[in-house]
This record gives structure tokens, C-alpha cells and sequence, in this order.
């Protein structure tokens, strides 16, 4: 076919390009499996523990709704399934996703694509080049964790079943990535417009898995991450859940393949419409920019992490009713401090999430200046009066006060439904909102990481991310990899108070809030010094 | 009157390579100064380290009077820039840049901005990814030409642009003459011939001419064709004489400007019958530097 030729050649450039990135996406998703599973093994070592996680984390909506269900504890590998799938099944997709989106509407944005796209290029062929190497990236996430698994002495069978799972996932975003890369002609909004996808199918299985057996527990079905927990590797493999993933990415890939040829090279098919000719008076000064470009970025997460406080809020109330039904394990944890405390540690765990992913907007807030430098937009505006630093500064305001917006939107959202379950919410959304906002110095020292990279090594600005993705597993899995002190105090988010329960000590937050400081000041000296462009 | 751009010595490294090697740029207040260089001899990264952008690793430059890098934000206030690759954030309108860019550097000229974008046929309303290259282009132009400022640096403005949109342009600076200092970063060559009072040639990060055009030409060659009654005789022996050329009673050759008088004396000896002489446009002047020397340096 004629719309495919050079694809193979695309492949080969699009190989080359990510040499580095793609081996560090299957090493780590691998290897981070591998240790889990192992830790995850050794800390529930016996069959009594086994047992007795399976009654609390099984019936737990908390539990339920952050990590889904637990359907075999009698082995390493269903406990792997449980305690790591939904959060793999996420880093997986994000993977894919961001590939295909940096293969095809990235490269159409910048022209580069106009110049292969007239080399003996067919139409087709940067879609289908991008979602081959992207489906290759799955494809051997998925290998790599199979692999590991049975290495490790699990079943194959469930091993197997794990790879698939990641590799479907990650091939359904694959798919998702092809088509919003059509809709829109950025791929900022590409991103954007998937990772909402992304996090619809995270939210949609997290209700679903809370549900509990009256509530719409078939929320699940409509996630590919729920197609993960129900494809149960390790627990009686249903494999009839694959077909589920590969039909749906085939069709959304068709939906991408007939797109393309409907639209034009750099076009979306969100259409433009005409603005206004002269600038509201707000659009004349350095912040006035910077609150023009980011300001739907900090409207899309304020909004996203609402959802998300909401849906973890509307869980909270499960976390008693459990313990009331329960009433051994109540008059245990009333011994500890009672059920409002157990509900109380569900929140902090929450909120702690949630800190990590206000990380994720405070860093893409922080390093927007870095990307305007990169598409010569910097340029221009600092050949006016506006000074780099003042320049910069009207972005990191996003980067720290549009941060503590974000938390506190997830505080309302959480606040809100769990007040109104409880009968009070007034009271449950200032505690919330205040318990969200105290990770908002620990997120800003990552933004300040972000801009000191930026200031003083701009290459190197890339290594954020996988800081990130550091800070999610150290989050996620330190305990349970059963990590030094010390590599957990790395984490800003380790000294972070547990709240709502814990004693909040200013100290901590003071101090975070200096080093952020300190680091966002050394990126605007660097910035200062150095050369633009 | 002090200059309004001087620079002197200019060395600017990226890592190995090297890409201003001791350029010197001298831009007399008032005048329209063409900057004239093939792709990579360093047009841009001058342009970038007189804004401020890049910092210069050797030798001296001076803007109005300022020091480019330290007091960058203060000379922002009396220049206007038009980068050579303008590059549009995609959700703002054109209309939106302009007046943007306008307050930023302290006001624009409404009037002005209004019959700008008359002339310039732009349509204000669009978003920033909507437009071709030559409107973006223009985009950059509007918003540098209706602000109220002493110094235009102009890199490459008209690279994209149609005829007719290039004829607009050089009205524009036509009327600028005088009025303001205009700095034209350019490798179009009949664009500079016709618009600038002075010329800097430069090549491989290093000037390699500078004067008005007079002063260049003078320094090169015209081109004669002539033919005549009987073969000339001491043609070739002639000083400033070259790549002579003799069929018969046909005879082509360049002679230098200062030589032309005793070449002409030659051809009247002989008996003209036909001569055409052309002077010696910008262009050859041009290819002549990039032709006969080897770059002097690395190239960015």
C-alpha cells in the first residue's frame, strides 16, 4: 500500500531516537516487578499472614479503590498482581502513550515531519511506524515481566498472563495516544487529551473495584486497567479478558488510520476558530503570558484531582462500614485508636498520592519555560525589556501557588463527598484541604529540582521525569521493598506528615520549603548566566 | 555621535567550535546597516549576543550606548527585534502577539499597528499555529515596526515573504531611513543593495568588508566586453586586469576599478566597435569573498 511506504525506515529513525529511552522503560517497569514481587513475597512469608491479608485487603474499600482487588494471596505472584498491577498497568500506558505522541504529533508540530513527509513518505506511515515501535516497547515490557516472574519461580501460566496484561494495557493507550495525536493539532493537548483518558480508566475501575457486590462494580469493565484485574494472573487466568484490549486497540488504531487521511499534514481535527485581534488587557506583561499559557493546564489538573478526592472520598465511609461488619477486627483497631483513626490513615495514604501527582503538574509547570525556550518563543520576549528572571518567576508562581490550587481542589473534592457521607462537611473539607496542602512543599522541591536543572544543566532537564517515576515507586514501594532510611529520606515526600491523624510539625515543611527555595534560586542564578537558546 | 552598535573583536564559542572569531560591526546611528553573510557565518549568533541571549567568551560589543549582556533589559526598551525563525505560541492570536510584544517593550503606536497590518495584508484573527511561515513572519514584522522604538534589528525579516509582501517591507524601511538605526541580517543580496546606506560582509565568524556600497565597489571590478577593430595588444600585461578573454576581435574581461582607465586606453588603441561595461554588483562583490577564500573558520 502505497500510504505505508517508508515505514520501515520511520521505524529505524523512531529506534535510533529512543535508543536510551526505550531499554530504561522495559529495564525499570521489569525490574521494579521483579523486586516487588520478590519483597512482596518475603513480607507476607507465611500462610497465616497470607490468609489474614487477603480478609483485610479484600474487603477493604480503601484498599479496593487505591491498588483493586486481591484474588489469590496464596502466592508471590497473585500478591504482585494485587499490590503492583494497577500502578505498572498505569506507568505502562503512560510509556506508550507519551511514545506515539512524541513520534507523530510532536515531530508534525516542530516540521520535521513536512520534511520527511516529502521523501518517498507514504501518509500513513509515521502513524503506523509509531505504533509499531510503541506496540514493540509493550510487547517487550510485557516479555521482560513474564520473563522475570518465571525466573523467580512463579507460575507461567501467571506470569505469562501478568506480561499480557501490562503489554494489553499498554497497547490500548497505545491505540488512545494514535487517535488524540489526530484530534489535536499540539502534542501538549494530544498529552493531555490521553493522559484524561488515562486517568478516566484509572478512576472508572477505582469506583468499580469499591463498589462492593451492590454498587456499580461493572464500572471496571469500562477500564482497560480493570481489564488487567480481570484478566487475574496468578488467580484461575481468564484470557478471554485479552481479546477485550486487542479489539479495542484495533479499533481505536482504525479510528486513528482513517483519521489521518481525513485531515492535513499539521491540522487537527479540532477545529480553530478565529480569535480576537487585539489582546485583553491582562495579556501585556510577563506573568500576564504566563497565566495565558498555563492557565488550562492548572484548570485541566485542578479539575482532574478533584474527581480524583472525590472518588477516594466516597470511599472512606466504606473503610467504617467494614470495620462495623467486622466486629472483631473493630474492637482490634478500636484498641489502636479507633475506627476514626483507621479512616484517617486510609486519607493520609490518599492524600500522600495525591502530593505525588500534584509533583507530576508542579514540574511540567516549572520546566514550561524551558519548553518555550526550546521552541524559540524565549526568544522574542526576552529581547524586550522583561528580565530572564522575572520571566521565569511568572511560571514557577504555577509551578508553587498553582501546585497548592491543584492539592487544594483534591482536598475540596475529597472533603466534599466524604463530608456529606459523614453528615459534616464543613469540618471534613478545611481538614482536608489543609491535610492536601501540606505535600505542597514537598512537590515544590521537586519543581525547584526541575529549575535547577533548568538554570544550570538544560540538557539534562529530561532526568525530572524519571526522578518522578523514582519518587512514585519510592512512594509506592519503599516499605515494601523494605528500603534503607536513608533512600527513603531522598524522597521530599517522606518528611512529609501523615495527616489527617498525625501531629503536623512545621518543622519538616519549613524546611522543604527552604531547599525548594534554595534550588529554584540556584536555577534562576544559572538561567541568569547562561547562554538562551 | 557615538555608533549605535560597535563591536569589536566579537568570539563566541559553542563548545568546540568556534562561531564568532574576532567580528568587527560598526552601525553609525540613523543608518540602514545591511549585515550580509552566507548561511552559518555567524549573522544570527552576532545578532544574539547584541540582545543579550548569548554571552560573548572574547572581545567587546556596545548597544545605545549599553552593555548588551549586563544591561540588557534597560536597551530592550529602545529596540525592536524580529528573530530570522519566528516561532508563534499556538493558542495566541496574531493580534495578541502583537500587542503583546508592543507592552512588553512599553507601547505600540496604534495608528501605526492599524496600518501595518493594513499593508501587510495580515489577518489578526488567527491563531499562531494557523499561520504560514511569511505570516508569521509578518506577525514579528507588524509588532516590531509599530512599536516606538530607535533600533530595528531585522534577522533575515524577509525570508518566506512574496514579492509583493517584500516590496511593502522595503517602503516600511524606506520610511524608517533617518528616523531610526536599522540593523538587516540578509543574504539576499538586491534587498541590501537597495535598502542600505552601509554594508558588513561577513564570513566564517569574521568581517571581511565594510563601507557603503561606493566605498565596496570601488574596491572591485567591472566587467567589460568589447568588440573591436583588430586584435588588442598589452591587454594582458595590464596591472588589475583579469580572466581575460580574446576570440579574435572579441574580448571579455574584469578589470579592477582603480585600473580602468588604462584598460579603456588599451581598447581605444586597438578601435572600439562595441563595448558593454557593467559595474560590479553587490553580488559579485559577494560571491567574490566566497569564492576565492578558503572559511576562515569553523562554522556554526
Amino acid at each position: 500500500m502505497s500510504a505505508l511506504v517508508g515505514t520501515g525506515a520511520l521505524i529505524r529513525l523512531a529506534l535510533r531516537r529512543d535508543r536510551v529511552l526505550l531499554p530504561v522503560w522495559v529495564v525499570c517497569l521489569a525490574g521494579v516487578t521483579v523486586a516487588t514481587g520478590s519483597a512482596v513475597g518475603e513480607l507476607y512469608g507465611t500462610a497465616e499472614s497470607r490468609a489474614l491479608l487477603a480478609t483485610t485487603a479484600g474487603g477493604n474499600p480503601a484498599f479496593l479503590a487505591l491498588l483493586g482487588p486481591l484474588h489469590d494471596s496464596t502466592t508471590a505472584g497473585g500478591l504482585l498482581a494485587w499490590r503492583w498491577g494497577v500502578f505498572g498497568s498505569l506507568l505502562t500506558a503512560l510509556a506508550a502513550m507519551s511514545l506515539v505522541t512524541r513520534h507523530t504529533r510532536a515531530e508534525e508540530e516542530t516540521g520535521r515531519l513536512e520534511l520527511l513527509g516529502a521523501t518517498a513518505i507514504g501518509r500513513r506511515a509515521p502513524l503506523a511506524a509509531a505504533v509499531s515501535v510503541s506496540a514493540l516497547a509493550c510487547a517487550l515490557i510485557g516479555a521482560a515481566c513474564a520473563l522475570g516472574l518465571v525466573g523467580m519461580g512463579e507460575g507461567v501460566a501467571g506470569s505469562v498472563a501478568f506480561g499480557l496484561g501490562f503489554a494489553a494495557v499498554g497497547l490500548v493507550f497505545t491505540a488512545v495516544g494514535a487517535v488524540t495525536a489526530q484530534l489535536s493539532a499540539t502534542a501538549r493537548t494530544a498529552n493531555a487529551l490521553a493522559g484524561g483518558a488515562l486517568g478516566a480508566a484509572y478512576l472508572l475501575r477505582a469506583v468499580g473495584d469499591a463498589a462492593g457486590e451492590r454498587g456499580p462494580s461493572w464500572l471496571t469493565w469500562l477500564s482497560p486497567i480493570g481489564w488487567f484485574e480481570q484478566l487475574r494472573p496468578f488467580a484461575q487466568e481468564r484470557w478471554w479478558v485479552l481479546p477485550l484490549a486487542l479489539g479495542l486497540a484495533l479499533a481505536l488504531v482504525t479510528g486513528a488510520w482513517v483519521l489521518v487521511a481525513r485531515r492535513d499534514l499539521g491540522g487537527g481535527l479540532l477545529p480553530t476558530r478565529p480569535g480576537a485581534a487585539r489582546a485583553p488587557r491582562s495579556l501585556g506583561s510577563a506573568l500576564g503570558l504566563a497565566w495565558r499559557l498555563q492557565r488550562g493546564m492548572l484548570l485541566g489538573w485542578a479539575l482532574g484531582m478533584f474527581v480524583l478526592g472525590g472518588v477516594y472520598g466516597a470511599v472512606a465511609r466504606g473503610v467504617e462500614e467494614m470495620l462495623t461488619s467486622n466486629p472483631l477486627l473493630a474492637q482490634l483497631i478500636a484498641r489502636m485508636g479507633g475506627s476514626g483513626a483507621l479512616v484517617d490513615v486510609y486519607l493520609a495514604s490518599i492524600l500522600g498520592v495525591v502530593g505525588l501527582f500534584s509533583a507530576v503538574y508542579a514540574v511540567q509547570a516549572a520546566l514550561r519555560p524551558r519548553s518555550e525556550e526550546i521552541a524559540l518563543r524565549a526568544e522574542p520576549v526576552l529581547a524586550t525589556p522583561v528580565r530572564r528572571t522575572r520571566w521565569v518567576a511568572g511560571h514557577l508562581l504555577f509551578a508553587t501557588i498553582g501546585n497548592a490550587v491543584v492539592l487544594a481542589a483534591a482536598g475540596l473534592g475529597a472533603g466534599l463527598v466524604h463530608g456529606l457521607r459523614v453528615g459534616d462537611v464543613g469540618g471534613q473539607v478545611a481538614r482536608l484541604v489543609g491535610a492536601a496542602l501540606v505535600h505542597a512543599p514537598a512537590a515544590w522541591v521537586v519543581a525547584g529540582l526541575a529549575l535547577a536543572l533548568f538554570g544550570l544543566a538544560p540538557k539534562l532537564v529530561p532526568a525530572c521525569w524519571a526522578v518522578l517515576v523514582l519518587l512514585l515507586v519510592l512512594g509506592q514501594l519503599g516499605p515494601l521493598l523494605q528500603l534503607d532510611r536513608w533512600a527513603m529520606d531522598l524522597s521530599p515526600f517522606t518528611h512529609v506528615p501523615e495527616v489527617p491523624g498525625a501531629e503536623v510539625s512545621a518543622t519538616p515543611l519549613v524546611w522543604l520549603t527552604v531547599v525548594a527555595a534554595a534550588l529554584a534560586a540556584v536555577g534562576l542564578l544559572g538561567f541568569r548566566r547562561r547562554d538562551v537558546g | 555621535m557615538t555608533p549605535a552598535i560597535s563591536v569589536s573583536g566579537l568570539i563566541k564559542d559553542f563548545g568546540p567550535t568556534r562561531a564568532l572569531d574576532g567580528l568587527d560591526l560598526t552601525v553609525r546611528t540613523g543608518e540602514v546597516h545591511g549585515f550580509l553573510g552566507p548561511n552559518g557565518a555567524g549573522k544570527s549568533t552576532t545578532i544574539r549576543v547584541l540582545l543579550g541571549l548569548l554571552r560573548a567568551d572574547g572581545g567587546s560589543a556596545r548597544m545605545l550606548g549599553g552593555d548588551p549582556w549586563r544591561d540588557a533589559a534597560a536597551l530592550h526598551r529602545r529596540l525592536a527585534y524580529v528573530p530570522g525563525d519566528v516561532s508563534l505560541w499556538p493558542n495566541l492570536t496574531g493580534g495578541e502577539v502583537i500587542d503583546l510584544l508592543g507592552r512588553l517593550r512599553g507601547g505600540l503606536d496604534q495608528k501605526r499597528r492599524a496600518r501595518l497590518l493594513e499593508r501587510f495584508e495580515l489577518d489578526p484573527r488567527k491563531k499562531g499555529r494557523a499561520y504560514s511561515k511569511g505570516n508569521r513572519q509578518k506577525v514579528a514584522l507588524v509588532a516590531a515596526l509599530a512599536s516606538d522604538v530607535e533600533l530595528l534589528i531585522l534577522d533575515e525579516p524577509t525570508s518566506g515573504l512574496d514579492p509583493l509582501v517584500d516590496a511593502v517591507f522595503r517602503e516600511c524601511v524606506e520610511e524608517e531611513r533617518g528616523r531610526r538605526t536599522v540593523l538587516l541580517s540578509s543574504h539576499v543580496l538586491a534587498e541590501v543593495e537597495a535598502l542600505c546606506d552601509r554594508v558588513s560582509i561577513i564570513r566564517g565568524g569574521r568581517t571581511v568588508e565594510t563601507g557603503t556600497l561606493a566605498e565596496l565597489r570601488h574596491l572591485t571590478r567591472t566587467s567589460v566586453t568589447a568588440e573591436l577593430a583588430a586584435p588588442p595588444t598589452g591587454l594582458a600585461e595590464l596591472p588589475g586586469v583579469h580572466g581575460l578573454e580574446v576570440r579574435g576581435t572579441r574580448v571579455a574581461f574584469e578589470v579592477d576599478t582603480g585600473h580602468l582607465d588604462a584598460a579603456l586606453g588599451a581598447l581605444v588603441g586597438a578601435g572600439v566597435r562595441a563595448l558593454t561595461s557593467r559595474p560590479p554588483t553587490l553580488e559579485e562583490l559577494f560571491l567574490r569573498h566566497y569564492r576565492d577564500q578558503p572559511p576562515v573558520a569553523a562554522t556554526r
